[in-house]
């Protein structure tokens, strides 16, 4: 991190008035500067709750437990997944209005279009992206916004998923409903869909099961959940891959959209990319993964935010 | 596979080349794999060549290096020093624990335009994937050399370039030296089972064709002062059709071949349209940005085809193919009925990697001394499909197929060097002329 860049950072933030911590803990509309676009963000109040799932749910994968109680505290989400409107005013220069910050790159463009004719303007979800290219979009975020948007956490998803529930879906345990809230294998044509077409959950969050699934930043370990205790848990990276994925997609049956399923990032994801070296941006075989935003409503100082996009991206460049 | 492919073709077909019969195997004398070497002491190692450093050959190298095989990189060629560092530390970097495959001293590293040369000549398998207006020449010489090779599609950029390696491909028969072009479609189980269906009957007779390759922008390398105008086209290889042969022939080609693969046959003729829509900067040399193509066969099937480089529209990757009795949807691997029954569906979980596969098949072959990889004049064959799309696109006329291969029409640089004037020149503003239908005159048709 150059200390030209720790000075933009703190310039901007102060440049466009924005501090972090003035924002009710309410709905709210984040404006992409120099677009005509703005995505929604929803208060998720932390609490208490059972991360993973019983013994006896159906269709239950081992690493789902034992199940864990543990807190978090208050954050906002993306009530959709980030579109690719949203992210290609960061992947097409053409598209961005003011200049890339000191010290940041776009995403260089993948070989074929990774988005197979699925649809990407008009509000489908941004796909096919590394863990390392969602990151890089939120670096790129609070460069542009002086807001502090990162990646949830495997417990984060979950809880704001559930939105209270503690059956195998956040609207009961029987699958019949699903169709309804999420495309998958059923109901999707095997493509994904623009977002927020189908109902939301209790909390007001859209398609976070089914359509794309959605990273987050734990390292995905098989024992990730029987670890986590007390507040705010997180597997932190030790290398640049695997990640829990979470909330299943639109190939998959029912079971893989538990909220408590979690499915493993995997090399084989990228085993198509026929350069070396492989994209640090793109996957070429995962057109089912996206990735939605959290702001922590505990603010980080520059300081610490410039930490951890270090520790996050730049010590693990392409992770996945 | 192969075998299949040589009975279906229909025989009425113009084919430009005799049919020959593949051997069952290793039965003939093959050319002898360098034995105990001064790099391993190993006897059962195969050397190979990387001719071309960019991604893709490094790519390429990577997977070679990584069969089960004893296979070792001994010698590397690029045109620019820099291309070949980055490759070298790439490959390595990919291998990780079988780096040690990797055994390029500095002497076997070559830079130029004649380095090609002398890489292949310390290698028994040469991996050729330099910009495709080279492939001809650098075949060539491999054959030449008695070389088994692996190469990229396209394989040709003009007419010219074409009879040069349907040439060389009779050389590499009558050598039992073999070939595997990167039309890695054939290497993919989805498309080897599809194949499979269509030679069943499942579809019934194919009466149409459609294939897809439409997608957003590539990659431009900005112009420096100190290139030559030969450097700055070298680097921006995929703007200059005597490199590259516009998207339909580089990109595009991969539609092209599955639709006359299924179909056994080449196009008699080629007839469309194309131009440059929203790609219009000097920085994108000479091609166009969309194509559009209506290839037909001798038995009347049509083959609508359609590639293009829009940023922002749909994109599509695809072919489909439509039978009497019902069609497929390749990207899918889905056959359906005309009632929209399936018929079968490739389950997808059984998917290989065909860009791995490619290498596997051919290193398993020569390590075994089977002769078993012929796929030039296929290669040459799905090349000139596409050539005679562009030379119809370009010039607004019917490209018969027969007429554009005895036409001579050549388009490389009369001498390679970077102080020599490539073939194609910008003008005082620093645009380059590019082809006007109606206008652009090739040969008689």
């Amino acid at each position: 991190m150059t200390r030209q860049y720790m000075t933009l950072l703190l310039g901007l933030i102060c440049s466009q008035g924005v501090v972090a911590q003035s924002q009710a803990f309410e709905p709210y509309e984040q404006k992409l500067p120099g677009t005509a676009l703005s995505f929604k963000m929803v208060p998720i109040k932390g609490g208490s709750f059972t991360l993973g799932s019983p013994d006896n749910e159906k269709g239950r994968n081992k690493d789902e437990g034992p199940a864990a109680a543990v807190q978090l505290s208050d954050f906002w989400m993306g009530a959709t997944e980030v579109t690719f409107d949203e992210y290609d005013v960061y992947a097409d220069a053409e598209k961005d209005k003011t200049p890339i910050p000191d010290g940041m790159t776009r995403p260089s463009p993948p070989y074929i279009d990774l988005t197979l004719g699925m649809g990407k303007s008009g509000g489908y979800p941004a796909n096919s992206m590394s863990q390392y290219g969602a990151l890089m979009y939120c670096r790129w975020l609070y460069a542009k916004t002086g807001v502090f948007y990162r990646l949830p956490t495997a417990a984060e998803w979950e809880y704001a998923c559930r939105a209270g529930a503690t059956t195998a879906y956040p609207f009961g345990n029987d699958a019949a409903a699903l169709k309804d809230y999420a495309w998958f294998k059923e109901n999707s044509d095997q493509k994904y869909h623009k977002v927020a077409q189908l109902k939301p959950n209790a909390w007001g969050l859209y398609d976070m099961l089914g359509n794309v699934a959605e990273w987050t930043m734990d390292q995905y370990e098989e024992t990730g959940v029987a670890q986590a205790s007390g507040k705010d848990p997180w597997i932190h990276p030790t290398a640049k891959t695997p990640r829990v994925v979470k909330g299943g997609n639109y190939q998959d049956a029912a079971p893989q959209l538990r909220s408590a399923a979690r499915l493993k990032s995997d090399p084989v994801w990228n085993r198509r990319d026929p350069q070396i070296p492989k994209s640090f941006w793109w996957n070429a075989d995962a057109p089912f993964v996206g990735f939605r935003i959290v702001r922590p409503v505990q603010q980080p100082t520059a300081i610490e935010a410039a930490q951890f996009f270090e520790e996050m991206i730049d010590k693990y460049k392409g992770a996945r | 596979m192969e075998r299949e492919h040589d009975k279906f073709h229909d025989q009425s077909r113009r084919s430009f080349v005799k049919q020959t019969s593949l051997l069952a195997g290793g039965l003939l004398a093959m050319p002898v794999l360098s034995k105990a070497n001064f790099f391993s002491g190993s006897s059962d190692v195969i050397k190979v060549a990387l001719i071309g450093c960019g991604g893709r050959g490094t790519g390429a190298a990577t997977q070679a290096l990584s069969t089960k095989e004893n296979v070792e990189l001994v010698a590397m060629a690029d045109a620019f020093p820099d291309r070949l560092k980055d490759s070298y530390d790439n490959i390595k970097e990919a291998l990780g624990e079988k780096a040690n495959r990797v055994k390029v001293p500095e002497q076997n590293k070559f830079t130029g335009f004649d380095a090609y040369k002398q890489a292949i000549a310390l290698a028994d398998v040469v991996i050729l994937t330099t910009p495709p207006g080279f492939r001809p020449i650098h075949f060539e010489e491999a054959i030449r050399q008695g070389k088994h090779v692996f190469m990229e599609k396209p394989v040709a950029t003009d007419p010219a370039g074409i009879k040069k390696v349907l040439e060389a491909a009779a050389v590499a028969k009558s050598k039992k030296l073999n070939v595997v072009v990167g039309l890695q479609r054939h290497y993919q189980n989805s498309y080897r089972e599809l194949y499979k269906r269509v030679q069943d009957g499942m579809i019934g007779e194919i009466l149409s064709t459609q294939v897809w390759w439409n997608q957003g922008a590539l990659w431009v390398k900005p112009r420096k002062p100190e290139y030559t105008e030969m450097e700055y086209q070298m680097r921006n290889w995929y703007y200059f059709n005597w490199l590259c042969g516009d998207h339909i022939v580089e990109q595009h080609i991969h539609n092209i071949d599955v639709s006359n693969w299924f179909m056994g046959a080449t196009p008699l003729t080629a007839g469309g349209m194309g131009g440059r829509a929203v790609r219009t900067g000097k920085e994108y040399g000479e091609i166009f940005d969309h194509h559009f193509v209506e290839y037909r066969y001798a038995n009347g099937v049509v083959m609508n085809s359609q590639c293009r480089h829009w940023k922002d529209a749909p994109s599509k990757v695809d072919e489909e193919i439509v039978g009497t009795r019902g069609r497929i949807f390749c990207d899918k691997g889905t056959i359906v009925s005309h009632k929209g029954k399936v018929l079968y569906q490739f389950d997808k979980t059984k998917e290989n990697n065909p860009y791995q596969t490619e290498h596997d098949e051919l290193f398993a072959a020569i390590a075994k001394g089977e002769y078993r990889f012929q796929d030039a004049e296929r290669g040459a064959e799905a090349t000139l499909s596409a050539i005679i799309g562009r030379l119809a696109t370009y010039s607004g006329q019917v490209i018969n197929w027969q007429v554009a291969l005895n036409s001579g029409l050549n388009i490389q640089p009369q001498r390679y060097a970077f102080d020599a004037p490539p073939p194609v020149l910008p003008d005082a503003s620093g645009n380059y002329a590019y082809a006007k239908p109606g206008q652009t005159k090739y040969f008689t048709t």
